[in-house]
């Protein structure tokens, strides 16, 4: 099932009447979501981006916009017309019902031409429990689980009446690191497996990145990119995205571009031709760092770190706007930690360079 | 832990309390459940210096004795009748006030209001209201003037002698448990709302994306997340119930009984307070011994089933 977003708008009025300003959560979100795929909604805390699955859910209703799924025009229609899954992100699992309870609970309430015999509701549950691989703890409460497996359990609850769209509302921010790899692979497998459209919000990068065919990347209720996330990561569209996707973070300068050729700290990096002189911001990747003993940028060296296939040299430089410079080097180069200095040379495609001001990509 | 140099410390900060409990609780206690088996005990004997034999004769002596038992039936019905009603209304009315934005603070107030209310003062408008003052002209039958009777009749029924001489025991047990169940919602909405509030919104969103009815999250999913609450208010009631005393004095006045029927509403503390005033403290200790047993027997089952329904 396909899900368009059509100028979706979301503004919560104010609390304090007095101050009088409202709150403008999801600004004009339009965006067609194809059937069948992974769609990672990724930015930082309040960025409009549960907002924006509450919205698909039905549980919120939008200010402005329209919602379709398929060419179902769904703005309207009540939450539960609306046949999505909805996966809690503290799972809101039933705490007085077994597993098996819980995972039954939403095919018990079907009505009229869709209501099931008890084997057929049974069958599905346990097709359900299957599915995220819970089938042998199905007389289990709730408390008697760790977050991992509840977390299946609420993915099961949500898959089990066959929903037209999935949704995840943070899954993975309550598992320790270790489950979080682990889930994050369980989850896109489930949703290959099913096939069915699933939308989820993370304000981990790393996570949506990983698992998503696409990602959404939010600020402050505005949409800044959408596509692959490769593509997002090779081609930010502006600082905001450049710096909230990768890590380490990508290392960020102030520059100048004089003459074609782009300044950092007094040294010529790199030619940008066809850009007009301007002072800049630069963004350099820690992949996009060449050791390079005539390279163009000299920095302090302040530290290797030994990483086994890789090594992240940490070094500072006058120009940076983080306290440090972290630069991922191919672990066959041999740097002599004892220099005071390491010099680079830049791969062009990872460094991007943004107009001062508005913060928006300049493109060479 | 506070180690055991400064334990004396300790004690002495809680010896107050200690003490008091002593005198007022626990001796009095240990001496009703003496006084209970010594045969006949009363005051004026303890003053002429008699000595009482030991054995099981109060407790005969209260069962045989016919009171008793009216006593125990009438407590035993009331309980039985406003526990469960009044616990299921005090259910409906929580979950309704907390479904509603306007008025909420102030609604919750008015359904408050009760309990700061003295129980006897809203048995005397209670029994205003239920009232039947003066004959009518023909003589032979009472002109209502209480509000109930006059609704009633507003709707062409015909008046009811809820309270006053010759009224039928089931109108005054009517009158009874409305009273009763009235009085104790206050405390139980009270409990209840506060466990409403506590459970966490989720499980209603959750509830709503699968589409389930009213009536199913009532009785699948606020029910049983309220069972905590629910055990504690039916546990409450329950004990609340027998003891049973002042709602039928403020109705019906220390007679505890309809004008001309005196007794046949009196309850089983009401029977306690009825021997004290014959120095009769043998029967009196037997008669609250008894309650104790009923109230822990009863409280022991409500105990056990709770176990089995209530999910934390």
């Amino acid at each position: 099932m396909k899900v368009v977003l059509q100028n979706l708008t979301k503004i919560f009025p104010s609390r304090d009447k007095k101050a009088g300003k409202e709150v403008v959560a999801v600004n004009d979100f339009t965006f067609e979501i194809p059937d069948g795929k992974l769609i990672g909604l990724l930015g930082p805390s309040g960025c409009g981006k549960s907002t924006t699955l509450y919205m698909i859910s039905g549980l919120q209703k939008p200010t402005g916009g329209k919602i379709f799924f398929g060419d179902d025009d769904v703005t309207n229609l009540p939450t539960e017309n609306r046949g999505v899954g909805l996966v809690f992100q503290n799972y809101a699992l039933y705490p007085h019902m077994t597993v098996k309870q819980n995972i039954l609970f939403p095919l018990q309430n079907l009505k009229g031409a869709d209501k099931m015999s008890k084997q057929e509701m049974l069958e599905r549950a346990y097709y359900a429990a299957k599915l995220v691989q819970i089938e042998d703890l199905m007389d289990r409460k709730p408390g008697e689980m760790s977050g991992g497996q509840q977390q299946r359990v609420a993915i099961a609850r949500a898959l089990v009446k066959m929903p037209r769209v999935l949704l995840l509302d943070e899954p993975l921010s309550n598992l320790d690191a270790r489950l979080r790899l682990q889930t994050r692979e369980e989850i896109r497998r489930i949703q290959r497996e099913t096939g069915i459209t699933t939308i989820f919000v993370t304000h981990d990068q790393e996570e949506a990145m990983s698992i998503s065919d696409m990602i959404v990347v939010m600020k402050l209720g505005v949409v800044q990119q959408i596509g692959a996330p490769q593509d997002v990561y090779d081609n930010p569209v502006n600082l905001f995205v450049a710096k909230f996707l990768g890590t380490p973070p990508i290392n960020v300068f102030d520059g100048a571009v004089k003459d074609g050729k782009l300044y950092i700290a007094e040294e010529a990096v790199l030619d940008v031709a066809g850009v007009a002189d301007q002072e800049v911001t630069v963004g350099i990747r820690p992949e996009g760092f060449v050791l390079d003993e005539n390279g163009p940028l000299t920095c302090k060296l302040s530290s290797v770190e030994v990483m086994g296939r890789d090594v992240s040299i940490v070094s500072e430089n006058a120009a940076s706007q983080n306290p440090v410079i972290r630069s991922i080097i191919n672990a066959d180069n041999k740097v002599d930690v004892t220099a005071e200095n390491v010099k680079y040379a830049l791969k062009a495609h990872k460094v991007f360079i943004f107009n001062k001001e508005t913060e928006e990509r300049i493109y060479f | 832990m506070v180690d055991s140099k400064h334990q004396w410390k300790a004690w002495l900060y809680l010896s107050p309390a200690i003490v008091l409990l002593l005198i007022f609780t626990v001796w009095p206690i240990i001496n009703t459940v003496r006084i209970a088996f010594m045969e006949g005990y009363n005051a004026l004997g303890v003053l002429t210096g008699q000595q009482f034999n030991i054995g099981i004769g109060n407790f005969v002596n209260v069962l045989k004795y016919g009171d008793f038992l009216t006593c125990l039936k009438n407590t035993m019905l009331l309980t039985v009748l406003t526990v469960p009603l009044s616990t299921i209304l005090a259910l409906l009315i929580a979950v309704a006030l907390n479904s509603i934005k306007p008025l909420q603070k102030f609604l919750q107030t008015i359904f408050f209001l009760p309990y700061v209310t003295n129980s006897i003062a809203i048995g005397m408008v209670f029994a205003a209201m239920f009232n039947i003052i003066g004959l009518s002209p023909d003589g032979a039958r009472a002109e209502s003037w209480g509000i109930i009777n006059n609704v009633i009749m507003f709707f062409g029924g015909e008046p009811v002698n809820w309270i006053n001489a010759q009224s039928s025991y089931e109108a005054n047990i009517a009158v009874m448990t409305i009273y009763i169940i009235w009085n104790a919602l206050p405390f139980k909405i009270l409990i209840l709302l506060g466990g409403l509030q506590s459970i966490n919104k989720q499980y209603y969103d959750a509830a709503r994306v699968d589409g389930t009815p009213r009536w199913r999250v009532l009785t699948k999913i606020t029910v049983p997340l309220l069972s905590p609450m629910l055990a504690y208010v039916i546990i409450t009631g329950f004990i609340g119930g027998f003891k049973e005393y002042s709602s039928i004095v403020g109705i019906f006045g220390e007679k505890m009984g309809p004008v001309g029927d005196a007794g046949s509403l009196n309850t089983m503390v009401g029977y306690i307070y009825e021997v004290l005033p014959d120095m009769n403290y043998g029967d009196a200790s037997a008669a609250a011994l008894i309650l104790f047993g009923i109230i822990l027997v009863v409280t022991m089952i409500n105990l056990q089933v709770s176990k089995k329904r209530v999910h934390f």
